[in-house]
């Protein structure tokens, strides 16, 4: 794995606000290339609020944003777009669209970025599906005849559609049951390790972070106390972090590894 | 030896090529520069055509030293050309294999030979025949299901009037209050337009016979019987038979109906039946508002453009209908309701668990109550010229 000095995402001084409602502030964090990164928080600590203000879906109230070491915030729309095409999204729901096949989805970065005829794109979407894992009958499906592990395959096989650099994952195993969400952790670890990607990923799953993560950043009081190894986390005093890595729910997922 | 380059991908300024040595012993074909989804279009055909042609050499050597970049996209270009390689019979040997290289191959192949998936379709004709054939078939299906439907809520209504702690009062009246009183409004701004403009479009033309005093009797009989009626359960399918659909719907979708039902309570009872009842009961008097404000709609334009004061229009519109004019119209409220706020809530339990299905419900279930209406009202129309009122 590469592991250049230059971050592949920097946030700088981040603060994010809903009316008086301040949800980061001041919040520094720094992911570096070739890792998986898990992002770990309770509920309403923003970490979805994070991803989606990297991504560009919601403006930073304060502080700066770099992404390959360009100002997301500065661009114009056509670098912005070129920037876009250097990542992929995998949404909680999937977020597939509804009106189009699996096939169809994972065919729309080629579609109209670029311009390919239809055999290649037959061949590229059945290549990204079964490296999903999704058997080839799934191609012709829509999202509504999918459960939810395939909908989250699909997901995923439409974000590495362009082959990305990064991949952003929101609560990649929420929803499916453990043997899923283990057979998704593989996937992931497999997928990151082959292509090259880093993986920034908002995860409550303790399993999940043992399995992929190379580094863990915990959200709380409105930024970022800590980023480190699993083992950096279990050896942390703070409350929050001694509770969420101590407790009965992370014996049992740390248990015996 | 053959050169062949593409144009370039748009980033990284990387292009793909790739160079077919067949001097030496063994076919070296030599991929160069940048192979990744945004650069291999440009070489896609020609890579085609050369591995489908088929090799004269036994043994063919894919020297991956050239390259600068492969992903995902290239390594299936390599993965496919050397399958069909190997396919026909000629041994694939690689060289200059990095082990990302590998990894990447690897991971590509692994789903064996790839089906790509078929764009058959069947002929036009069979598909039009079949679409027309599916329709018919729904059509009966759909008539079939409104009469189940229409039986369940009669016995569900009969029940209560047997066991009348079975009725639920109180969303009766909030469904009154929603789907009538606060559809007063509109429906009084559109009747009295329409009144109005009906007037002024019969003046004008009755004018040329100067027989511009009957705009009083073309109000009054076209309001009562027809525009009244047709105009108000139009706005009411619009408005209440839509939010009907949606709101079953989005309970159906969130599982609150099955809850109901695990919990002893009949979603017929709770959510049908005074939907229902109120929309049976306000139609009418919704209907009765927007033919006075049609006729007053009338009224206004007689003053404004007959000079017609309001006490010679009311005695004119006294000679013009007579109770049955009114009554023809009214009589036809209650069974429009019905038709409505059946369609609606029947539209509303058929949704199925996805957000996009009760979009589709909602739009289905105003279209069929519109068009119900329309038909009901030529039914209407016949009836009441065959028994001669």
């Amino acid at each position: 794995m590469a592991r250049k000095e230059e971050p592949i995402i920097e946030v700088r001084g981040l603060t994010t606000r809903f009316g008086d409602n301040v949800i980061h502030e001041n919040l520094d964090l720094s992911v570096r290339r070739g890792e998986v990164l898990g992002v770990v928080g309770g509920s309403g600590t923003g970490k979805s609020v994070l991803l989606r203000t990297i991504l560009g879906l919601k403006k930073p109230d304060e502080g700066a944003i770099r992404v390959f070491g360009q100002y997301v915030d500065e661009l114009d729309d056509d670098d912005r777009r070129a920037l876009e095409r250097r990542w992929g999204v995998l949404f909680q729901e999937g977020a597939l669209f509804s009106a189009l096949t699996v096939a169809q989805n994972v065919q729309v970065a080629y579609r109209e970025h670029l311009h390919m005829h239809q055999d290649l794109m037959d061949e590229l979407a059945a290549v990204k599906i079964s490296m999903v894992g999704l058997r080839q009958g799934a191609c012709d499906l829509y999202p509504s005849e999918l459960s939810g592990g395939m909908k989250k395959r699909a997901g995923l096989a439409r974000a590495l559609a362009l082959d990305p650099e990064i991949l952003f994952l929101d609560e990649p195993t929420a929803g499916l049951d453990p043997i899923g969400a283990a057979a998704f952790d593989e996937l992931i670890t497999d997928l990151a390790r082959t292509l090259g990607l880093t993986v920034f990923m908002v995860t409550h799953d303790l399993d999940t972070l043992h399995a992929t993560c190379d580094r863990i950043a915990v959200l709380a009081e409105q930024r970022v106390i800590l980023i480190g190894t699993i083992d950096d986390m279990l050896r942390s005093d703070h409350p929050w972090i001694r509770e969420y890595f101590h407790g009965p729910r992370a014996r049992a997922a740390f248990a015996g590894k | 030896m053959a050169d062949v380059a593409g144009a370039g991908g748009e980033r990284n300024g990387g292009r793909a090529s790739y160079t077919v040595d067949d001097s030496a012993g063994a076919l070296r074909f030599l991929p160069a520069g940048d192979w990744s989804v945004r650069s291999i279009l440009p070489i896609d055909k020609d890579l085609r055509a050369f591995a489908g042609r088929k090799p004269e050499r036994p043994e063919a050597v894919f020297d991956l030293s050239g390259l600068t970049r492969l992903d995902t996209a290239g390594a299936w270009l390599i993965d496919r050309t050397s399958a069909a390689f190997e396919a026909q019979g000629v041994k694939v040997r690689f060289e200059g294999l990095t082990d990302g290289y590998k990894l990447l191959l690897d991971k590509v192949s692994e789903g064996g030979v790839l089906k790509t998936p078929s764009h058959e379709r069947p002929s036009l004709y069979v598909e039009v025949v079949g679409h027309i054939g599916e329709v018919v078939s729904d059509m009966w299906v759909e008539a079939v299901a409104f009469v189940d439907f229409l039986g369940a809520v009669l016995a569900t209504i009969g029940r209560s009037i047997r066991q009348p702690s079975r009725f639920r009062l109180i969303p009766l009246v909030h469904h009154m209050q929603k789907a009538g009183f606060e559809a007063l409004p509109l429906i009084c701004l559109l009747t009295f337009l329409i009144g109005a403009v009906i007037a002024q479009q019969g003046a004008t033309q009755l004018r040329r016979f100067g027989a511009d005093v009957f705009t009083v009797n073309l109000v009054a009989i076209i309001f009562l019987r027809e525009v009244g009626i047709l105009l108000t359960a139009i706005i009411v399918a619009g408005r209440s038979g839509s939010a009907f659909t949606a709101e079953i719907g989005s309970m159906k979708m969130r599982e609150e109906i099955d809850a109901m039902r695990t919990l002893g309570l009949d979603p017929m009872d709770m959510l049908v039946v005074p939907r229902v009842l109120a929309l049976v009961l306000t139609l009418p008097l919704l209907t009765f508002i927007g033919d006075i404000m049609g006729l007053i709609g009338g009224g206004f334009v007689a003053a404004t453009q007959l000079d017609m004061s309001p006490g010679v229009y009311i005695e004119r519109l006294r000679g013009a209908a007579d109770f049955w004019t009114f009554g023809v119209g009214l009589l036809k409220a209650p069974f429009m309701a019905g038709v409505i706020a059946l369609v609606g809530c029947r539209a509303g339990l058929d949704v199925t668990g996805s957000a996009e299905s009760v979009g589709t419900q909602t739009t289905r279930s105003v279209v069929r109550s519109i068009f119900l209406v329309i038909i009901l009202d030529a039914l209407f129309a016949t009836f009441f010229t065959a028994v001669g009122i």
